[in-house]
């Protein structure tokens, strides 16, 4: 745990120039997308001309302020919403087959934990669904549980953890079964900065153990930064990409990698995106 | 709390009714005594008249110990078979009203099934519900009890019916509510999944609307007792608390109306705590936070 842990290198660098073609490794690739409600008071375009490639084993984070479509393609990706331009697949195929085939993992901003199940019915709910067999779902729970550090914690019920116990039990939900991809819609934007901390630092730590590709929603500079591989900076009225960030950290980051000049540059850049595509005048 | 600071404050009130109860009964039954008193050419005191007024045949206003020895008397000291046991009316009741209310039950969950699940059900059918509740049972139940006989259906169905008329409106009404009680997000959960819709059903809107289904249970069990007793007022009245109540103001039986009153509510009072004890044993096993 922390800044002690060494993290294994055990993939390729994904940044580096001499790679196929980024469409041939690309989990979630969109072209064009663009996403407009109907709503009462006319249409709202939460979404346009988005063109994006999260290649397979990238953190990418979704930053901006509220309204600028950053959940909105989220969800597009888990196939909650439908896209009303351009394309989109994931996984190689569309949205709605990859939900079918079960591809992704999400996260909700809200833990979402059923109340009438302790944690690790909760974390059997989608092996349930999915039918697996009794003696896979206990051995899938007792992993995903220690995945989380919550062993220990199963049979309690949701209300007697704490609200960053909670999302880490949903995160192991999400886990639970075989999904490459975890979907976060900014999963740790209800809990306070030690706790969120926390949760950052062993959310790497997963990541460097699952090999997972994750999309994470934040509104967080900082959190943005010290996740990610590649940051999308996007902007309001419409919901759009202004700036997408390779980041140049190394893969292995202790918390006080936050104050070297490197991670403070990249999130002096990420600033500048927010600000160029935000008036504060409206 | 403590059992003591629970129970003071329900004998206070039970003392007061008792008191208001008492000074009642001489206030409505001293005129007779007085009549009588005055019919006989003779003069009687307060003092000997309020005795009398808690000893008539037929009080306007039986007093609370009439009522409780006629009780005592009819369930305690008769056979349970007896026609006159106050046990072998109620248990008529009883049948009739669970199995009004079994019947209730199951047609207000699938009305609420439909409702959530049907677009068309949603729009066409909650007002006819709503509808059905404004008739008076007063009205219809006569009607239901002769079209029943005239296809040759007697006995405890038709009774049950009115008390399933009554029933299923609550849980419906309140089942309809608990299905759609899970948020958005949680339902978004689901799809994720590519959960089936009876997945969805058993897995997220069932068990969610159980809070939302005892306390309609609560509430249809005791209207269920109502109906049935409405039931057996135009039956002719052979056996039954209705039957019981009809026969008491038919011979101007004030103890025999009044115990069965009572027994009724004793009755309504037993099945509800039953629901509410049902209630907390699911609620428990449902991890709620005591």
């Amino acid at each position: 745990m922390g800044t002690a842990f060494a993290m294994p290198q055990i993939r390729p660098d994904a940044f580096s120039p001499n790679t196929a073609s980024p469409d041939a490794r690309s989990v979630v690739s969109a072209r064009g997308l663009g996403l407009t409600f109907k709503t009462d008071d006319g249409p709202v375009t939460a979404l346009t001309g988005v063109d994006l490639d999260v290649r397979k084993g990238d953190f990418v984070s979704f930053i901006g302020p509220s309204g600028c479509g950053k959940t909105t393609f989220l969800r597009v990706i888990a196939d909650l919403e439908k896209p009303t331009a351009g394309t989109i697949t994931v996984n190689g195929t569309t949205p709605e087959d990859a939900r079918k085939n079960r591809s992704y993992g999400y996260v909700f901003q809200a833990a979402a934990l059923y109340p009438w199940r302790t944690i690790e019915q909760n974390i059997a709910l989608p092996l349930e669904i999915m039918g697996y067999g009794e003696a896979e779902k206990r051995a899938r729970i007792e992993r995903t549980l220690a995945l989380v550090n919550l062993s220990g914690f199963g049979k309690k019920f949701p209300w007697q953890l704490s609200g960053g116990m909670q999302q880490r039990a949903s995160i192991a939900r999400a886990l639970a079964f075989d999904a490459d991809l975890l979907l976060m819609d900014e999963p740790f934007g209800a809990l306070d900065e030690i706790v969120r901390d926390h949760l950052n630092e062993q959310l790497l730590e997963l990541w460097a153990r699952t090999e997972k590709t994750i999309c994470f929603v934040t509104h967080s500079i900082p959190e943005a930064v010290y996740l990610s591989t590649k940051i999308v900076v996007m902007s309001p009225r419409p919901g759009r990409i202004t700036d997408v960030i390779e980041s140049t950290l190394p893969r292995e980051r202790p918390l006080d990698i936050r104050e070297t000049p490197e991670f403070l540059e990249i999130a002096s850049r990420v600033r500048d995106g927010l600000r160029a595509g935000h008036s504060y005048d409206e | 709390m403590t059992n003591r600071e629970k129970i003071v404050p329900v004998l206070t009130i039970l003392a007061a009714l008792l008191a208001v109860w008492y000074a009642a009964v001489v206030f409505l039954n001293a005129p007779f005594e007085r009549d009588t008193a005055a019919r006989a050419g003779t003069t009687i005191s307060f003092s000997e008249i309020v005795p009398r007024t808690m000893a008539q045949a037929r009080p306007v206003l039986p007093a609370p110990h009439q009522v409780m020895a006629e009780l005592w008397d009819t369930t305690i000291n008769k056979p349970v078979t007896s026609k006159r046991s106050l046990v072998y009316h109620a248990w008529i009741t009883l049948s009739a009203t669970l199995v009004g209310f079994g019947l209730g039950t199951l047609l207000g969950i699938a009305l609420a099934v439909g409702i959530v699940h049907n677009r068309a059900m949603d729009r066409s059918l909650m007002p006819w519900i709503i509808a059905s509740q404004t008739i008076p049972i007063l009205a219809i139940a006569p009607m239901i009890i002769v079209v029943l006989n005239a296809i040759g259906i007697a006995g405890l169905l038709p009774k049950a019916l009115i008390s399933t008329y009554l029933s299923f409106f609550p849980i419906a009404v309140g089942m309809v509510k608990g299905l759609r009680s899970p948020e958005q997000i949680q339902l978004d959960l689901m799809r994720t999944y590519n959960a089936s819709p009876s997945q969805l059903f058993w897995k997220l809107r069932w068990p969610a609307s159980m809070p939302y289904l005892f306390t309609s249970l609560k509430v249809a069990v005791a209207i269920s007792l109502v109906g049935a007793i409405v039931g057996e007022l135009p039956t002719g009245a052979v056996a039954g608390l209705g039957a019981r109540l009809l026969a008491g103001s038919y011979y101007g039986q004030t103890v025999q109306i009044w115990s069965a009153l009572f027994m009724a509510a004793g009755l309504a009072a037993v099945l509800v705590l039953i629901v509410g004890a049902a209630h907390s044993a699911v609620l428990r096993r449902m991890g709620v936070r005591p």
